[in-house]
């Protein structure tokens, strides 16, 4: 593969990859089409039937939130898309990469549009097992497979949560439409079910933006290719729980549970994230942990309920997307230009990639917060945000302002050091610039970032006034995006922030060092989710050697078990039992029958010999079907006498063949056998009995005896039922017997033709 | 197995239980039988043959082999199925001829009921067959 990237030039895969980027690119330009009528405070909704009989439609609607989400997904896709296209040029399997990441794009897409619980869901899972497959795209490597299945497994799990708590809802309010739902948001707040659905949805979201103690998948997931984790990574999948909470904003938000869960898990995720992302030396990993921090940043600030915030949700949305992605681009072309991704190596890249050098400052300024990028913006609301917060402003804005110059930091690790410094050792290519399409996806991003910094009033039109009134219903007006908003408190902040900042990144060495001895003496998620993996696996064998002894007379036993005690249980529980029925009219013919079954059963039970045994069940079949010509129903007695005769062939033909396994007694005790064989036959008899008391409906009988003749031209109503009134159940029958056949044709056929010749010559001769 | 007295029992059994079953199928729309019970009567034939001879002379007897035998059936209920939908009824309905006179001057009715009766007469023949023979050749 390296010797595929050396050769990278901006040729890339051919149409293969040039046709993805067209499509993302024309989504982006469609998207952008809606921009000026959602601006303009409109709401567009498109819906088409799905499943009607379930109230489930195809639903899209495009508000601030959903628009924004979209042009971000598209644009950085389109951007990542060209990236990828020379990043993997020539890679033997990029037609299969380019696949992966243009479906996950648009379960994204679908996702964030969609405008129904059950379609969110299903894009939701998409999205999860397209992410899947990109996570574990070099599954050559143990690593990569563990990834990719660690990220599956806590997503997947989350996600059947949250599709329980998305069926509570649907249920609790009558609608699975959320904009149906998110409009009587104050019923919903006030339902019973509320805090379990709160808690199922949260279970979702929560593992799929990684917020703590979900947080371990994220990191091991850069083990995809470097354009999938600035994909996956910054704008899209670990945004999709984020994108959801503000989704259900307008209806759930302001209980008090829903604040202090988001804003304990988020503050906390926030911090916690900062400090391992300065404990990293590989830069991705670095900049893995600081979207955590950001995600933790966005469930905050969702937590809360005032315009600040809900502006600096948005602000900050956007900021993130841009300059995370641009980073990751930017770390992807010092992999390409380098081969290597550690900090303490990587030194003086300016000299040779000086687009990638600049583009990586402008975005490592807007992460950093400094004026006039638009990440100073961001910062400035998110600071004039928490220190509206209900509660606990104090921590709040501390943990902010802790977590900010420690992304400070590590910008300042990711983005100066490597490109101004002096190299700390041998790189292992001689550096050298990337080609034009790697470096366009870094440079708009960080000129977009610096655009918006100094014109916010173009996003604050198009995007955050929009979004805003998506996360409150319509109730709020966002705050205003500007850089110099005069000496107030989020200004102090912010300069206590730099200060901060540049002091840790001064001593990041020594922080670092003690950071490693912390973490490492502290508790080890990602160990932890090993030994959960290995308990699982200890459990499955255990009960799979308890439930799965191979033994068929063990399933027998256990399935007759079942019969008699959830069947005799109910029996003693409901009091069916009516007494003994009315013996009457019970014939001598009838006891003769009778005895037959019962002396051929008691026979079958006995005998130690396969061959009595097989005639013996004969004889008690035959019984039963003389009970038929004794009560009138011929077609099942000759049915019954037929299949009795093949049964006794086959069962010979497999029994009297077969090697005797065990002793006679050596395994099974036939008391116990006899006692169980007693109480089932109890058991059912009580049930029949049960059964024939109740009065019986002759509807149905009326009807075919009257309508056989006249409708069908048949005298024979069974036959009549079966090839003409119920002729499609008879067809759906006999496809099954063929069926039957053909697969215990194909599982008794594994000697093909070898049996076929020699071995009947053998048996007919013995 | 080696018996003289099954080998020539069979000889006579066999051809009986084949027109035998032929019968029950053709009778079954007014009388007791019909394609199931003759299915199971015809493949009855060939099992006994099968014990007294072998599978393998069994199979040489039948020409066809039995699973293509079901399939057939399968096809043949199908189409027989279908064939109301060219006259215009619902899926499965049943369509009547008598030839020579109608239903009252007594004329011989012919049915995509019986045309599908003889489909479920192949499949479960050529099922039971498929399994035996596979039995009797595997185990």
């Amino acid at each position: 593969m390296s010797a595929a990237k050396t050769e990278a030039s901006a040729s890339g895969n051919g149409w293969v990859g040039l046709v993805p980027v067209a499509l993302a690119a024309s989504l982006f330009v469609w998207f952008l089409s809606f921009v000026p009528q959602i601006g303009a405070g409109e709401v567009v909704r498109l819906s088409w039937d799905w499943v009607p009989s379930l109230g489930i439609a195809l639903s899209f609607l495009f508000d601030g939130l959903s628009l924004t989400f979209a042009l971000l997904i598209s644009g950085i896709g389109t951007l990542v898309l060209l990236y990828s296209n020379t990043y993997l040029a020539g890679h033997p399997q990029y037609a299969r990469f380019a696949l992966f990441l243009t479906s996950f794009m648009l379960a994204m897409l679908g996702l964030v549009l969609a405008d129904n619980l059950i379609a969110i869901f299903v894009f939701w899972e998409l999205t999860t097992i397209t992410s899947y497959l990109l996570i574990g795209f070099g599954h050559e490597t143990y690593k990569g497979r563990r990834s990719a299945l660690q990220a599956l497994f806590v997503t997947g799990a989350g996600a059947l949560a949250m599709l329980a708590g998305f069926i509570l809802l649907g249920f609790s309010m009558g609608s699975f439409e959320l904009s149906e739902i998110l409009a009587q948001g104050d019923a919903l707040k006030a339902h019973a079910m509320y805090l379990p659905i709160l808690i199922l949805i949260l279970a979702g979201t929560f593992t799929k933006s990684a917020q703590f103690p979900f947080h371990f998948w994220l990191p091991n997931a850069m083990a995809a290719p470097t354009p999938v984790s600035a994909f996956l990574h910054s704008a899209t999948m670990v945004k999709g729980g984020v994108y959801l909470m503000a989704r259900l904003h307008p209806g759930m938000a302001g209980t008090d549970v829903w604040f202090w869960t988001l804003t304990v898990a988020g503050a906390f995720t926030a911090v916690f994230a900062s400090f391992l992302a300065l404990r990293q030396t590989d830069l991705k990993q670095a900049l893995a942990y600081t979207t955590l921090m950001a995600l933790g940043t966005l469930t905050l600030f969702l937590g809360q309920t005032s315009a600040y915030a809900m502006t600096a949700f948005a602000a900050f949305l956007i900021v993130h997307s841009l300059y995370k992605a641009g980073l990751f681009l930017v770390v992807g072309c010092i992999d390409h230009g380098t081969g290597t991704r550690e900090a303490d190596i990587l030194g003086g890249l300016a000299r040779a990639m000086p687009v990638t050098a600049a583009a990586a400052a402008l975005s490592a300024l807007s992460m950093a917060g400094v004026p006039p990028f638009l990440g100073f913006i961001g910062k400035e609301l998110k600071y004039a945000g928490a220190l509206e917060v209900q509660a606990m402003e104090t921590v709040v804005v501390g943990a902010l302002v802790l977590a900010n110059a420690l992304m400070l930091a590590v910008a300042a690790v990711v983005a100066y050091r490597p490109f101004w410094r002096p190299a700390g050792g041998a790189m292992p290519h001689t550096p050298h610039e990337a080609p034009w399409p790697m470096l366009a996806g870094p440079v708009i991003l960080a000129v977009l970032g610096a655009f918006f910094g100094l014109f916010p009033g173009v996003l604050q039109w198009a995007l955050v006034d929009p979004t805003v009134a998506a996360l409150t219903g319509g109730d709020l007006h966002a705050k205003e995006l500007k850089l110099w908003a005069g000496v107030n408190m989020p200004l102090i902040l912010s300069a206590v922030t730099v200060a901060l900042g540049l002091a840790i990144y001064a001593g990041h060495r020594s922080l670092r060092a003690a950071l490693i001895r912390a973490t490492d003496a502290g508790p080890n998620f990602d160990r932890g989710w090993d030994r959960f993996l290995e308990g699982l696996k200890a459990l499955a064998a255990w009960q799979t050697r308890v439930l799965q002894s191979g033994q068929l007379r063990s399933y027998i036993f256990t399935v007759f078990a079942t019969v008699l005690v959830g069947l005799g249980g109910t029996i003693l529980a409901r009091g069916v039992w009516q007494g003994f029925p009315d013996l009457s009219g019970v014939t001598w013919m009838n006891v003769a029958l009778m005895a037959l079954i019962l002396i051929g059963a008691i026979m079958a039970a006995i005998t130690r010999s396969r061959i009595t045994a097989i005639a013996s069940l004969g004889a008690s079949g035959i019984g039963v079907a003389m009970i038929f010509i004794a009560f009138g129903a011929p077609d099942v007695a000759i049915t019954q006498l037929l299949v009795e005769t093949l049964v006794v062939v086959l069962v010979a033909y497999a029994l009297l063949r077969l090697p005797q396994l065990d002793r006679p007694g050596e395994r099974d005790w036939r008391p116990w056998d006899a006692v169980l064989a007693l109480g089932v036959g109890a058991v059912v008899t009580v049930t029949l009995l049960a059964v024939l008391a109740t009065p019986f409906d002759r509807r149905l009988t009326t009807y075919f005896e009257t309508a056989s003749w006249p409708e069908a031209f048949g005298r024979n109503i069974v036959n009549v039922i079966l090839v003409d009134f119920r002729a499609l159940d008879t067809f759906g029958e006999i496809a099954v017997v063929v069926i039957a056949a053909l697969s215990a044709y194909a599982l008794l056929r594994t000697t093909t033709d070898k049996a076929a010749k020699p071995a009947t010559q053998k048996d007919k001769a013995s | 197995m080696n018996s003289i007295i099954l080998l020539a029992g069979t000889r006579a059994l066999s051809g009986l239980l084949l027109l035998f079953s032929l019968y029950m199928l053709l009778r079954g729309h007014n009388e007791p039988g019909g394609g199931f019970i003759g299915g199971l009567i015809g493949s009855t034939g060939f099992v006994l043959y099968a014990i007294a001879c072998g599978a393998e002379d069994a199979r040489r007897a039948l020409r066809v082999p039995p699973q293509n035998i079901a399939m057939a059936g399968l096809g043949i209920a199908l189409l027989a199925g279908l064939a109301s939908v060219v006259f215009g009824d619902p899926l499965f309905t049943g369509q009547w001829l008598f030839i020579g006179g109608t239903k009252e001057e007594g004329g011989l009715p012919f049915s995509s009921i019986l045309v599908f009766d003889i489909g479920v007469y192949l499949v479960v023949f050529g099922s039971v067959l498929t399994l035996v023979f596979a039995m009797e050749e595997e185990i």
